[in-house]
């Protein structure tokens, strides 16, 4: 168990709706952003004067740039449909982490301002004035929403608390009172080229570590090339990837997959990141520069094709906004989506039988699937909607003999937010992120007890940063998150190159006994 | 009783002018307030027509609530339902002839008065039951409520107890039409409906009954999943690209 300085909630098998608590979470707040990660993204160094007029002005100019805004902002009737859906409220039983309530917020402020009735009967329709509490209320809930959008699902008027959470978050940063975590990480994105602030020759020698280690372990050359000009595919991947466990056995499973599709790929150090934190803070601006830089380098690589590597919120912005935000795509291959996920690539090669895999490599394990909210909620994989569930279990029952689904009301649209997302994934939120967590491990809790699952399977760097870090708390092992193509990466039979050593290939498959099926296989 | 009828006539073209623009003004609102991004919640219809269809079920059956909340939603689809089979009988007062089908729904706007105020109450009964709900409950919610409870119990009164000359109610909307001021029966029960029914008109553009246009216009509802075959950009957003 890992030391908490509160009191960890007991895992059960099924969440049951707590109590209303008012003030429960009250005391939760991230630490505020300096003058320094402010400016570089457009903010104000610090609460500026007359921030009360700036505020409603920004709130006025959001309204009138965002139709999302102005219609929730209206349509609430308060039907209580989402009090009982975020997880945040089911973890803390604070009544203000109901989406109804933290829209509220908002909306109250909405009501004194900008409609006819609370001008004239604050009182009566709860509107109120934009004071310094209602501003550090905000601050504390705004903070407390991971903008997953589990409310919106079941909103008879589809009102997304996201949308809400975002303008909220933008108007305080317009104001010079912005979130330390999410400011200084655009920051860096900015000045370096990724979240973790990793520079280019770092990421060179950890792809050639990676390529070491991946020849000692399989006998084959497999390339993981960065900033290679006239590569065919840009592999846009989080900047976890490069270091965190269990994200690089992600990338070394993209890795083998490009390998054995035998079509050349790189990463970029100018795009080195795929998420784009301009999202969580509502900023339309930031959000457009930072996408920007993927664009600049699928010009300046020469690229044909963009794949996004396993991210939740990343594969929003780049499945639903990229377009939007740095297209048109036209001097891209017509013949691929923009752009594709890596999901989507290696379904396509298993579906043509294009990999050779082994699922008995991932025997010491039955899995279960998180589906990350995002994913789940914002974007699509494939054709079809409802896609981004069918591929990623696709492929991990092609790659893993056992596997077993959560509780119905737990996954596909209905999954829950690990708790970490929304530029929320930082220590000084760490009691809103474990009881945030709780809803999801109540249903992994439940296939553990009952079907003997041992890992979760994610394709979000966030998901699995969190788990990492908050299953301790709950009893649970860190490494029980795993990375979807990491069980990609176990199961997959190499081809060897013509440079690799014959001898030593030709040893490995004697060793594990007959071979001819799985070169049927790869002829086919 | 000239006084009396009046003020009714004045009250009904009042509301009627306030129904009437503040609800434009608000639909050209919407209409007009640009969707910079796509955001619709996903699974999505990736097709015009499939968003049609996503809509007619919100709109018609109330599917996001189905899935959210069973209780609210008999009790709220309850409401609805009863409460457009009264507006279809109520049109009987302001059409002449009366259209067959309106003629045929008679009956049925009488169970759906029932079924509209039995909604109601279950509805209003989550508001002090349900701790969750308790909490986001504001006064408005409970005035609205108790308005429509009022007009709804006021009408199924006329119709069952205290029965009022419906030919001379029409005559007097018949004449509204044309500024023909014809005389209200000056009962009480009806009155009050009248007056009750006035203030719903009047407040509607002004309150979370808004959500009835609102639904038309909710991006994640309303939008079609296919921003990677079409680039979707709004005009605040294009001029960003100039500079």
């Amino acid at each position: 168990m890992a030391k908490a300085t509160f009191e960890v909630p007991e895992l059960t098998q099924y969440t049951e709706v707590p109590s209303v608590t008012p003030g429960a979470m009250a005391h939760s707040a991230p630490f505020k952003s300096k003058e320094d990660f402010q400016t570089p993204l457009g903010f104000p160094g610090e609460l500026v004067d007359d921030w009360q007029t700036k505020a409603i002005d920004k709130m006025g100019e959001l309204l009138g740039k965002y139709r999302s805004l102005r219609v929730y902002m209206d349509a609430c009737v308060k039907c209580g449909a989402c009090t009982d859906k975020c997880h945040y409220f089911l973890g803390t039983g604070d009544p203000k982490n109901m989406p109804v309530a933290r829209q509220d917020l908002m909306r109250k402020v909405y009501r004194r301002y900008f409609t006819l009735s609370g001008k004239l009967f604050p009182k009566l329709v709860g509107a109120e004035d934009f004071t310094q509490d209602v501003l550090d209320d905000w601050y504390s809930y705004f903070h407390q929403c991971s903008q997953c959008r589990r409310c919106s699902v079941f909103c008879p008027y589809g009102i997304d608390t996201a949308e809400i959470s975002m303008a909220a978050r933008e108007i305080m940063d317009s104001i010079g009172v912005g979130q330390k975590y999410c400011n200084e990480i655009i920051g860096k994105v900015y000045k370096i080229g990724n979240n973790l602030g990793l520079p280019g020759p770092a990421l060179i020698d950890t792809l050639e570590g990676l390529e070491e280690d991946v020849y000692d372990d399989t006998g084959v050359k497999v390339r993981y090339p960065i900033d290679e000009e006239g590569a065919e595919i840009l592999l846009v991947t989080p900047s976890a990837d490069f270091f965190a466990e269990p994200h690089v056995d992600g990338l070394i499973g993209y890795g083998k997959v490009f390998h054995e599709a035998g079509v050349s790929w790189t990463l970029s150090t100018h795009a080195s990141e795929a998420a784009n934190f301009g999202m969580f803070i509502g900023s339309y601006d930031n959000m457009r520069r930072v996408a920007q830089r993927i664009r600049e380098a699928a010009i300046k690589l020469k690229v044909k094709r963009i794949v996004f590597g396993e991210c939740g919120h990343a594969w929003r912005v780049a499945y639903s906004f990229l377009n939007t935000l740095a297209g048109p795509w036209d001097f891209l291959d017509p013949r691929y989506p923009v752009p594709q996920h890596i999901c989507e690539f290696t379904y396509e090669l298993i579906r043509q039988g294009k990999l050779n895999l082994d699922k008995s490599e991932n025997d010491d394990k039955v899995l279960t699937y998180h589906d990350s909210c995002n994913v789940a909620r914002a974007s699509r994989m494939g054709n079809t909607p409802g896609g981004q569930f069918e591929i990623p279990r696709a492929i991990i029952r092609a790659t893993c003999n056992n596997f077993y689904d959560m509780d119905e009301d737990t996954i596909r649209d209905r999954t829950f937010c690990c708790g970490g997302g929304g530029g929320l994934l930082t220590d000084d939120l760490m009691e809103l992120r474990v009881k945030g967590a709780k809803p999801r491990l109540d249903a992994l809790n439940n296939v553990i007890q009952e079907k003997g699952v041992t890992h979760m399977a994610a394709i979000c760097a966030i998901c699995k940063s969190q788990f990492t870090k908050v299953l301790p708390y709950y009893g649970l092992e860190m490494d029980q998150i795993v990375s979807v193509h990491q069980l990609v990466s176990n199961a997959i039979v190499l081809t060897p190159g013509p440079d690799d050593d014959e001898d030593e290939d030709d040893d490995e498959p004697d060793l594990d006994g007959p071979n001819e099926e799985e070169e049927t296989d790869e002829a086919a | 009783m000239a006084f009396l009828t009046n003020f009714y006539v004045f009250l009904f073209y009042f509301a009627a002018f306030v129904l009437v623009a503040g609800l434009a003004r608000k639909i050209i609102q919407y209409a007009r307030t640009p969707a910079p991004l796509k955001i619709p919640t996903t699974p999505a219809p990736t097709t015009g027509r499939g968003v049609v269809f996503r809509m007619m079920r919100e709109v018609v059956l109330f599917e996001s609530l189905f899935r959210g909340n069973k209780w609210t939603w008999i009790f709220g689809w309850m409401f609805h339902f009863g409460l457009l089979l009264v507006t279809l009988r109520h049109l009987r007062y302001f059409i002449e002839p009366v259209w067959f089908p309106i003629q045929l729904v008679q009956p049925f706007g009488i169970y759906g008065g029932i079924a509209m105020v039995v909604g109601l109450a279950g509805l209003w009964a989550r508001r002090f039951l349900v701790d969750r709900v308790k909490y986001i409950t504001s006064t408005s919610d409970h005035l609205i409520l108790g308005l429509l409870v009022a007009i709804g119990c006021t009408g199924l009164l006329m119709k069952f107890v205290f029965h009022v000359d419906v030919v001379e109610i029409k005559h007097f909307f018949q004449g509204l039409y044309s500024y023909d001021i014809e005389p209200l029966p000056a009962d009480p029960l009806l009155l009050l409906h009248l007056f009750l029914v006035a203030m719903l008109m009047i407040i509607f553009p002004y309150s979370k009954l808004l959500h009835a246009p609102g639904l038309f216009f909710s991006p994640t509802r309303n939008q079609v999943d296919n921003p990677r075959e079409q680039r979707h950009i709004a005009p605040w957003a294009r001029k960003l690209e100039r500079s």
